[in-house]
């Protein structure tokens, strides 16, 4: 794109796509302020009248409010904990060179293809239901109390699901990377005296740094959405030890039909999004530059 | 000390023999070339003795202990690298260093010796710079200087200067060569280009797939190569081959002439031929001749002001005493 006629083609020629996105992204968002400025219940219907921020102070007030809050921030923290080490470890293991390579890799992949609310009934049932499940059984096996998991640590079991979930992703990511790794430079810092630890601390991993950022920000993207998991195992409970902020707007605009409560719950969504969304790019962000 | 002795080493990939039972001695303190063409298993044999690459049989013995199984960090030889393998995400200071702090060595002494190696090959003003901040010519210094601070027993180069552009190539043979003066270290030095080797070997030698075809100093392989193979590799332009009848007026399957053993006369000599493409270099013309019925082309070296154009009639006389003869296996007669 030299010239300066090249560059006013290519705008012109961007700009459906540009403005297409931008209706996409502004008209919902824009309703979603409107209605949260409005007193707004499906179940009284008459006039809407405006309320300023109402809503928003309900919202803030509501006592499950700061555990939603917490709960969306330990879920995408654990899950990004475990993804992430889990995934250089999957990385690690899968670059070797092995027999069956290809259909382990395959293996590794395929929880991806799986919908969050099949899998997450999957792990409900099968594994983590006390009498029916896998664990249960081989808790019983073991002589042991089979351990509830969806309602003694509910939010755990959460983590677990979701983890299971976005783990092929991570691996991907990051055997990609790792695979891109010179091995001129792994062979020299063997010939420079590193152990498997030093070269993993100082030359993997510094290596990985930047794919480690990309699959921090996607995940962090979507696991603030965190959804389906819980409408299908714990529906939030038990009371809201699992209610994340997506399911505490569920519960009030759609259970409560509060369309006003619910649309600024949604904003407040964004808002944390963002602001989380800003820590990240602050605190590694840089990862992708130069 | 730096003594490395190979006994029938053999490397094989899968079912291929890459590198047959292999003997060579390097002794110390020694510049050592590795030159053959591309492919015929001189990386391969450097990664052997550094220890990157197990060998299928025989024994590689460093000093005199047997280093066969011993890992690549024990060796105590530093390997510098084609592509430099420069950690890119650390200081040139800590690249260089990082042997050192691997080695466990106290922080004083790295100091030292990383400003005695900085200040050795021009790098004390971009110490505190990443890689990607340094010029090809520079990365290739770092790689140097982390070879260096070890003090390894020897130096192991593969190609390190093919990256580089020509004048920078021309600088770093000679600040290599100066290098190994200053240290005294054996270096080991593998290269394709005959005129790296020619130029910076105490002792050169010449592989084909794997085969070591002659060992000796850059002058004996000029002066008497063992067989074809050698006589063609080295010498810049190469020697002129000649078969058939011409050859075999010296009892020989083949001869060999170089260019610059030729004398070139427009009147009269002993084959004559038509000029085709002439190379000027200033100092001397190299002149291709063609229509002599002895080969596709013969070069010939002559005086940098001849005036000789595409398409004149010249002839060539070959210095008597400088003919090589070899015979039908391609030996030196
Ligand atoms: N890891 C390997 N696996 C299989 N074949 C290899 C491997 N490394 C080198 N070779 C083969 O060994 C031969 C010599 O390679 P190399 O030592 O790299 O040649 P050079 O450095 O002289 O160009 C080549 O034919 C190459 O294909
Ligand atoms: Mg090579």
């Amino acid at each position: 794109m030299a010239t300066q006629h090249s560059r006013a083609a290519a705008r012109l020629m961007i700009s459906p796509a540009v403005i297409l996105l931008l209706l996409w992204m502004i008209v919902p968002l824009t309703l979603t302020l409107y209605f949260s400025t409005l007193r707004y219940n499906l179940l009284m219907p008459g006039a809407n009248p405006f309320v300023g921020f109402e809503n928003y102070s309900y919202f803030f007030t509501d006592p499950a409010f700061t555990t939603a809050l917490l709960n969306t921030l330990l879920l995408v923290g654990g899950v990004l904990v475990i993804t992430v080490c889990g995934g250089i470890a999957l990385a690690l293991l899968l670059d070797q060179e092995m027999w069956g390579q290809g259909i382990v890799r395959l293996l590794v992949i395929a929880p991806f293809f799986v919908m969050p609310t099949v899998s997450a009934l999957v792990w409900k049932n099968m594994f983590m239901d006390p009498v029916n499940g896998l664990f249960g059984y081989l808790a019983r096996a073991f002589g042991a109390q089979p351990f509830e998991w969806l309602t003694a640590a509910p939010l755990l079991s959460i983590i677990f699901i979701v983890s299971w979930q976005w783990l092929p992703f991570a691996t991907l990511i990051l055997l990609t990377a790792i695979q891109s790794l010179s091995s001129e430079q792994l062979e020299a810092a063997e010939m420079d005296g590193a152990r498997f630890g030093s070269k993993f601390l100082w030359i993997i991993l510094p290596h990985l740094a930047r794919a480690i950022t990309v699959v921090i920000l996607i995940q962090t993207i979507f696991l603030l959405s965190i959804f389906a998991e819980i409408l299908v195992t714990t529906g939030g409970g038990p009371g809201v030890a699992s209610t994340n902020l997506t399911y505490l707007v569920y519960i009030q605009s759609l259970l409560q039909f509060d369309v006003g409560l619910g649309s600024a719950g949604g904003v407040v969504a964004i808002i944390l999004a963002n602001i989380v969304a800003i820590f990240l790019m602050r605190m590694i962000g840089k990862n992708l530059d130069a | 000390m730096g003594t490395i002795t190979l006994d029938k080493v053999t490397k094989s990939f899968g079912a291929v023999q890459v590198i047959p039972p292999l003997d060579l001695t390097i002794g110390d303190g020694e510049f050592v070339v590795f030159v053959g063409p591309s492919g015929c298993g001189k990386s391969t044999l450097l990664r052997l003795i550094a220890g990157l690459e197990d060998v299928t049989s025989g024994e590689i013995r460093i000093d005199g202990r047997n280093a066969t199984e011993t890992p690549p960090a024990k060796r105590g030889l530093a390997m510098v690298f084609q592509s430099y393998a420069l950690y890119p995400h650390m200081s040139v200071r800590k690249n260089i260093a990082f042997p050192l702090r691997m080695a466990g060595m106290d922080k004083a002494e790295q100091d030292r010796r990383i400003e005695a190696a900085a200040k050795v090959l021009n790098l004390s003003d971009y110490l505190d710079r990443r890689p990607g901040q340094l010029s090809g010519g520079q990365r290739q210094r770092v790689a140097i200087g982390r070879a260096i601070v070890r003090e390894p027993a020897a130096f192991l180069f593969d190609e390190p200067l093919s990256n580089l552009d020509a004048a920078l190539r021309v600088n770093m043979r000679l600040e290599i060569s100066e290098l190994h003066n200053t240290l005294e270290t054996t270096m080991i030095y593998v290269t394709h280009d005959q005129v790296e080797a020619m130029t910076m070997a105490d002792k050169i030698v010449v592989l084909r797939a794997g085969n070591i075809e002659q060992v000796g100093s850059p002058l004996e392989l000029y002066r008497n190569p063992r067989n074809v193979f050698v006589a063609g590799f080295i010498g810049s332009p190469k020697m002129n081959l000649i078969d058939g009848a011409e050859a075999a007026k010296h009892d020989a399957k083949t001869i060999g002439v170089r260019p610059e053993h030729m004398s070139i006369s427009t009147t009269d000599g002993q084959w004559r031929g038509v000029v085709g493409v002439s190379e000027h270099l200033g100092s001397d013309t190299f002149l291709h001749v063609h229509d002599t019925g002895l080969a596709d082309t013969l070069t010939v070296r002559c005086d940098g002001e001849i005036g000789v154009h595409h398409g004149d009639a010249v002839y060539l006389t070959p210095q008597p005493d400088k003919i090589h003869r070899f015979d039908e296996a391609g030996l030196r007669l």
